[in-house]
C-alpha cells in the first residue's frame, strides 16, 4: 500500500458508523478521525465518500473535522513481549493504558502493542550462514520470552532472498535491526524482532495436516466424552448461567496446549479480572510454571465499543497464529462468538443492510466459517508442526439452539459441548449435555487413548454412554408411573448411570483435587465405575434385591472418589478396585447362603 | 465553538427531532428547545451530518410546530452537578430536582455518559455482602462490585425484596452501611412513594439518592436516567469512598423506551422488535458497577427486571442475564402459596459467589453447603413432579423424605419476614437443620468434617 496520507473531511457521524469525504482511500484501510484522532476502519466506499467503522465513541465529534487515511489495514504488532499481557481488541496494551489514562479508558490513545524501550537477549540461529536463502518463516534466532515459551525470531511472510548480516548474541531493542535480507529484486529489506500482519488475513503456512492428538483439557466429560484434537474448532453453547465461562477458563487452565489466547469479546468485566488475577497465582500442571507465562488476553469487555468488539476475534486469531507459526500448540477461547455476531449485526443495521435472519446480515454465515477455518494443525515453514485450535462461546438467546448464530456454528465445528439449563439448574456441572454434545473426533482420540492409557477407554465409554442411553429411556418411564414400575435390573441400570453422572460427569472447577484430572484417573474411575456397575448386574441375575446393593458404602464411596484423590494418587482409586471386588464378593457368597 | 440557536426544524416525530442547515454539531451535545409556548426542553444529538442533525427530545416531540420551535445547541455533553449534597435528594432523569428545593449547585460535573472501565484497572469482586435473606446469603451470595438483577413478574414482590435488600445490606464484621441510589424508570406513583416512605420510616434516607421517572412522564426520559444515576454512583463510590448500593427498577421499562426510540429512527429490529444494539446498550448500564484497583468506594447492582409474560426468554431478562453476575429469580408459584420473599432457587445464580465465601469470608462449609441444598431440592423437584402424576401415598420411603425436605425449605428457609434479618450464620444453621432430615451418608457433597462438626442426628 502506499505511504502517502490522505486528508479529507467528515461528513456525517451515526454512532461508531462515519462518513467521510476521501477520495482514493482503500476499503479495509485504517482511517484517523477528527481532532480527538480515534481509529476506525474503511468498510465501503462510494465515489469520494467513505464509510468507517470506529473503534471508539464518537461523543464530541463534529461534521467538518479533518478525517486522515492511513495507508494500512488493521494490523497487529508480532514479536516478543505479547505473553501475559492484556489488550484491548484493536492489540493496545490495556496495562499501559491505564498508567497513563487512569481508571477509564480515555479516547484517542495510540499506544504500540510491544514496549520499545525493553531489551530483548537475542540468540541468533547457529545454522544460518551469510550469503544464504532465508523465507518466509525462516528462524532468524530466538528470545527467552517467559521462562516456558521460547520465542523464535521469524522472518516475516513477505520476505524472501539472500541474508545479508545477522546480529550477533545480545541485547537488542525490538526496533533494532537483528538481519538484513536482499531480494530477488536487489532490494535490502531490514528486519526487526518484531513483525506487523493485518489481521484479516490468515499467515501463511507450508500445508495443513490432520490432527492427531487429543487437546487432554483435564475435564473429564471432555476428554473421555467429546474430545477435542489439537488443531480442532469447536464450540460451547449455552443459555446464561449454564457454565459457559467456566468451562472454556477451564480448558484455559488445564489444557496441555503451549500457549492459550483468551479472547474476551464483549462479555463480562469481572470475569476477565478473574482471569487477570488468578493465572499469576496459578501453576501451570505440565510446566509448574505460572499459568500466566502462557497465556494472552484479549479483553473487549461488553461495555467497550463494539466496533472494536468486532475486530477483537481477530486480533487474537492473529496473534494465535503467529505462535502456532513458531511451531507451539496454541488454544484459542472465543467467549463469546454470539458477541461478535452482535458486533456484526450492529454496524450492519447502521448500514442499512438487509438483514436476514433475526436481523443478521446475509455474510453471517460466511464470515464465522472463514474465522473458524483459520483453526488447524499446519506445517510451518520451518517450525515443524504447529497448531490452533479455536473454541468458541456461543451465547444462543433465550437457549434456543435453532438461533442463526448457534445453527451456523454448528455446521462449522467439529466438537460440540453444549451446555444445559436443567443440568445447571440441578447444579451438575460442568452442565456439557450428553446427548445432544458431539465430537467428531472420537476416532482419532482412540488411538491416542489405546496407546497412551488402555486398550479398553473405547469399549469404556461406549458403555458409559449406552448406560446413560437406558437412564434417559427408563427415566420416562418412572416419570409417567413411577419407580416401582421397573425391575430389579433395571433399577440397578438407573444406579449405574447415576454413579456415572455423579462420580464421572460431575467435576467441580472449585475443588482444589478435582478441578484438573489426569487421563490415567479419568480412565480409571470410568472404568470403576463401569465395573461396580456390571458386578452388580450379574449379581441381579442371581436374584440379589436391588436394594442389598444400593446400601452398599461403595456407592457413596464411587461418588466422592474424584475429589478424595489427586492425579496423582492413583495406587488409592486402584486399591478401591479391591475393595469393590471384596465387598461385591461378599454380597454373593452371603445371597449364596441364603439361597 | 459556541452557543447556536436555530429555527429550522424540518421533521418530528416520536420524540425527534430533524434540524436543517446546522453546520458542525458535535455528536452527542445536549441541546435544548424551546416551544412555542417558550417552554424549555432538553434534547441531545443522536446523529450529526453535515447539513442536518438528529435530536432526541427528552421531553417528547408532542405538542412541538415546526415553524415557532427554537432549538439551542449547548456545545456540551449531557451532564449532571454533583456534590455531597445529593444524598437525600430527589431528582428526574436528567439530573433536575423533583423534590421542590433548590438544584445543587457545583464546580463538578460529569457527563453522564460514562467511559468504560479499563479491565487491567479492575479489582475482582470478593467481599461478602449480607443482605440478611437466607435464598441470596445462603445459596445465591452478593459481594461488592457485583450486579445480580432480580428477575421477576408483574404482582410480584420485587419492589419490597429490594426495598429489604437496600436497608439490611451490610458487610460482615463491618459497620459501614451502604449509600442507596435508586434509579425508577417508568414505575407507578404508588411504587414510588412506598420506596420513599420505605426509606425515610427506617432511617436511610440521608444516605439515598433517588432519581425517578412515573410511568407517565416522557419515556424518552428513562433512556438517561439509569446514566444519570450511575454518574451519581460512581461520584459516590470513587470521589467519597463510599460503598454504593444502585437499585434500578424496572429495566423492562427501561428497554420498552429504548424501542419506542429505535423504531422511530427507522433502526433494524432484532427480536420482538427491540434494536440488535439493546445487548450493548444495557451492558453500557450494567457494566459501571464493579470495584477498582486502589479505591475504597465500591458500586453493587441490584436492577430489577419484570419478565413480560413471566418468560425468562423474553430479549430483556435474557440479554440482561448474559451482562449480569448471576440472577435472582422471583416466583408466582411460591408467591401465590404466601411465601415472601419468593426466590425460586433453580435457576438463581450468583457467579462472583465462588470467591467471597467460604472459610475467611463466612464459613468454611458454606459453598458445600450450597453445593448440597440445591441438589437435594433438584431432586425434591423432580419428586415433586412425580408426586403430582402418581401421588404422594405411591412414593417409596426416601422420596417421601425429599417432599417432606422441599415443603419444609419452603417454608422456613425460603420464606422469612419483611423485617426479619438474618445473619448468615443462622441461615447456615438453619440449613444444617433441614439437610439433616436425610441420613448422613446422602450428604454427599459434604465433608466428613462438615457432617461431623454440623450435622444434627435425629434422636
Amino acid at each position: 500500500m502506499s505511504d502517502i496520507t490522505r486528508i479529507g473531511v467528515i461528513r456525517d457521524i451515526n454512532g461508531p458508523i462515519v462518513t467521510v469525504d476521501l477520495p482514493g482511500v482503500r476499503s479495509g484501510e485504517q482511517v484517523k478521525i477528527g481532532e480527538l484522532g480515534l481509529f476506525g476502519e474503511v468498510i465501503s466506499l462510494r465515489g469520494r465518500e467513505a464509510v468507517v467503522q470506529t473503534y471508539e465513541s464518537t461523543d464530541g465529534v463534529r461534521p467538518g473535522e479533518p478525517a486522515q487515511g492511513l495507508g494500512w489495514p488493521l494490523s497487529v504488532e508480532l514479536g516478543p513481549g505479547l505473553m501475559g499481557g492484556i489488550f484491548d481488541g484493536v492489540q493496545r496494551p490495556l496495562e499501559k493504558i491505564a498508567l497513563q489514562s487512569g481508571d477509564y479508558i480515555r479516547r484517542g490513545m495510540a499506544v504500540p502493542a510491544l514496549e520499545r524501550a525493553r531489551e530483548w537477549d537475542f540468540e541468533p540461529n547457529r545454522e544460518l550462514t551469510l550469503g544464504g536463502t532465508v523465507g518466509p518463516g525462516s528462524i532468524l534466532g530466538t528470545v527467552q520470552e517467559t521462562q516456558t515459551i521460547q520465542h523464535k525470531i521469524m522472518v516475516p511472510p513477505n520476505v524472501e532472498g539472500e541474508l545479508l548480516e545477522i546480529a550477533p548474541a545480545g541485547a537488542y531493542d525490538i526496533e533494532s535491526t537483528i538481519a538484513r535480507v536482499r531480494d530477488a529484486r536487489g532490494i535490502s529489506h531490514r528486519l526487526s524482532m518484531y513483525q506487523r500482519w493485518p489481521v484479516r488475513k490468515p499467515r501463511p503456512y507450508r500445508q495443513r495436516d490432520d490432527g492427531v492428538s487429543p487437546l487432554i483439557t483435564g475435564q473429564r466429560v471432555i476428554d473421555t466424552f467429546f474430545p477435542q484434537l489439537k488443531g480442532g474448532k469447536g464450540a460451547v453453547p449455552g443459555p446464561f448461567g449454564a457454565g459457559k465461562t467456566v468451562v472454556q477458563q477451564q480448558v484455559a487452565r488445564w489444557s496441555n496446549a503451549d500457549i492459550v489466547v483468551y479472547v474476551g469479546c464483549g462479555e463480562r468485566g469481572n470475569e476477565l479480572v478473574d482471569v487477570l488475577e488468578t493465572f499469576p497465582e496459578l501453576d501451570d500442571p505440565y510446566t509448574g510454571r505460572k499459568l500466566m507465562e502462557r497465556t494472552l488476553l484479549v479483553a473487549n469487555t461488553s461495555n467497550m465499543p463494539v466496533v472494536a468488539r468486532e475486530a477483537s476475534i481477530y486480533v487474537g486469531i492473529t496473534m494465535a497464529e503467529y505462535y502456532r507459526d513458531m511451531g507451539y500448540d496454541v488454544v484459542m477461547l472465543a467467549d463469546s462468538t454470539s458477541r461478535w455476531a452482535e458486533a456484526l449485526r450492529e454496524v450492519s443495521g447502521r448500514l442499512g443492510q438487509m438483514p436476514v435472519e433475526e436481523g443478521y446480515p446475509a455474510y453471517l454465515a460466511s464470515r464465522l466459517a472463514a474465522v473458524y477455518e483459520r483453526a488447524g494443525r499446519v506445517e510451518t515453514f520451518s517450525a515443524g508442526s504447529g497448531s490452533v485450535t479455536l473454541i468458541g462461546a456461543v451465547s444462543p438467546p433465550g437457549g434456543d439452539f435453532s438461533e442463526p448464530v448457534t445453527s451456523h456454528t454448528k455446521d462449522i465445528i467439529e466438537t460440540f459441548w453444549a451446555l444445559s439449563k436443567e443440568l445447571a439448574d440441578a447444579r451438575h456441572y460442568p452442565s456439557i449435555d450428553w446427548v445432544t454434545s458431539f465430537s467428531k473426533h472420537v476416532q482419532t482420540a482412540a488411538e491416542w487413548w489405546h496407546k497412551e492409557i488402555d486398550p479398553d477407554w473405547e469399549k469404556r465409554r461406549t458403555d458409559a454412554l449406552a448406560l446413560l442411553a437406558r437412564d434417559a429411556e427408563l427415566s420416562r418411564i418412572v416419570n409417567l408411573v413411577g419407580p416401582e414400575a421397573l425391575s430389579d435390573a433395571q433399577r440397578w441400570e438407573l444406579e449405574g448411570a447415576a454413579l456415572v453422572k455423579e462420580g464421572v460427569l460431575q467435576q467441580s472447577a472449585l475443588d482444589e483435587i478435582d478441578t484438573f484430572c489426569s487421563p490415567q484417573k479419568q480412565y480409571a474411575l470410568v472404568d470403576l465405575a463401569i465395573t461396580i456397575y456390571k458386578r452388580g448386574a450379574a449379581l441381579i441375575k442371581l436374584g440379589v434385591p436391588v436394594a442389598e446393593l444400593q446400601q452398599l458404602p461403595l456407592m457413596t464411596k464411587m461418588r466422592r472418589l474424584k475429589s478424595m484423590y489427586s492425579s496423582e494418587q492413583l495406587e488409592q482409586i486402584h486399591a478401591f478396585r479391591a475393595e469393590v471386588d471384596h465387598a461385591m464378593e461378599a454380597v454373593r457368597v452371603e445371597y449364596a447362603k441364603q439361597a | 465553538m459556541s452557543i447556536k440557536e436555530y429555527r429550522t426544524a424540518v421533521e418530528a416525530r416520536g420524540g425527534l427531532l430533524v434540524v436543517k442547515d446546522t453546520p458542525g454539531i458535535a455528536f452527542g451535545d445536549r441541546v435544548q428547545i424551546k416551544d412555542h409556548l417558550g417552554h424549555t426542553r432538553n434534547g441531545q444529538v443522536i446523529r450529526s451530518a453535515d447539513n442536518e442533525v438528529l435530536i432526541l427530545v427528552y421531553e417528547g416531540t408532542d405538542d412541538l410546530d415546526l415553524e415557532s420551535t427554537w432549538v439551542r445547541f449547548l456545545d456540551e455533553p449531557v451532564e449532571i452537578a454533583l456534590s455531597p449534597e445529593i444524598l437525600g435528594r430527589e431528582f428526574n432523569g436528567l439530573g433536575v430536582p423533583r423534590d421542590g428545593r433548590p438544584p445543587v449547585l457545583s464546580s463538578i460535573r460529569r457527563p453522564v455518559s460514562g467511559a468504560a472501565i479499563n479491565p487491567a484497572a479492575r479489582t475482582y469482586p470478593r467481599e461478602f455482602i449480607q443482605t440478611g435473606i437466607s435464598t441470596i446469603d445462603g445459596l445465591n451470595s452478593l459481594v461488592r462490585g457485583q450486579k445480580l438483577p432480580i428477575f421477576s413478574g408483574s404482582g410480584l414482590p420485587h419492589n419490597r425484596l429490594a426495598a429489604q435488600i437496600g436497608r439490611q445490606a451490610k458487610l460482615v464484621d463491618q459497620d459501614s452501611s451502604f449509600s442507596v441510589v435508586f434509579a425508577a424508570m417508568g414505575v407507578s406513583y404508588a411504587d414510588a412513594k412506598f420506596f420513599r416512605d420505605e426509606f425515610a420510616s427506617s432511617g436511610v434516607l440521608r444516605n439515598v439518592v433517588m432519581f425517578i421517572n412515573l410511568a407517565d412522564d416522557p419515556p424518552v426520559e428513562r433512556l438517561t436516567l439509569p446514566r444519570t444515576a450511575l454518574t451519581a454512583a460512581e461520584y459516590l463510590a470513587y470521589d467519597l469512598d463510599r460503598h454504593v448500593l444502585v437499585i434500578l427498577t424496572d429495566m423492562t421499562n427501561y428497554a420498552e423506551a429504548l424501542r419506542e426510540v429505535a423504531t422511530a429512527k427507522g433502526d433494524v429490529p432484532a427480536r420482538k422488535g427491540y434494536p440488535g444494539y439493546l445487548y450493548s446498550d444495557l451492558a453500557e448500564i450494567y457494566e459501571r458497577c464493579g470495584r477498582i484497583h486502589e479505591r475504597h468506594g465500591s458500586i453493587t447492582m441490584m436492577p430489577v427486571v419484570s419478565m413480560p409474560s413471566d418468560d425468562i426468554t423474553h430479549p430483556i431478562p435474557d440479554l440482561t442475564g448474559y451482562i449480569t453476575e448471576g440472577q435472582i429469580v422471583l416466583s408466582r408459584e411460591l408467591h401465590n402459596q404466601g411465601i415472601y420473599p419468593p426466590v425460586h432457587i433453580s435457576p438463581s445464580l450468583s457467579r462472583l459467589m465462588k470467591d467471597g465465601i467460604g472459610k475467611d469470608d463466612t464459613r468454611e462449609d458454606h459453598p458445600r453447603v450450597a453445593a448440597q441444598i440445591y441438589a437435594l431440592y433438584a431432586r425434591a423437584q423432580e419428586t415433586r413432579n412425580l408426586a403430582s402424576i402418581i401421588g404422594a401415598d405411591e412414593l417409596s420411603e426416601r422420596d417421601r423424605r425429599y417432599l417432606a425436605f422441599a415443603d419444609a425449605f419452603d417454608q422456613r428457609f425460603v420464606g422469612q419476614g419483611e423485617a426479619e434479618d438474618r445473619s448468615i450464620e443462622a441461615t447456615l444453621n438453619l440449613a444444617w437443620e433441614l439437610m439433616s432430615m436425610f441420613p448422613r451418608d446422602m450428604l454427599t457433597r459434604m465433608k466428613e468434617t462438615d457432617l461431623a462438626k454440623y450435622y444434627r442426628d435425629s434422636d
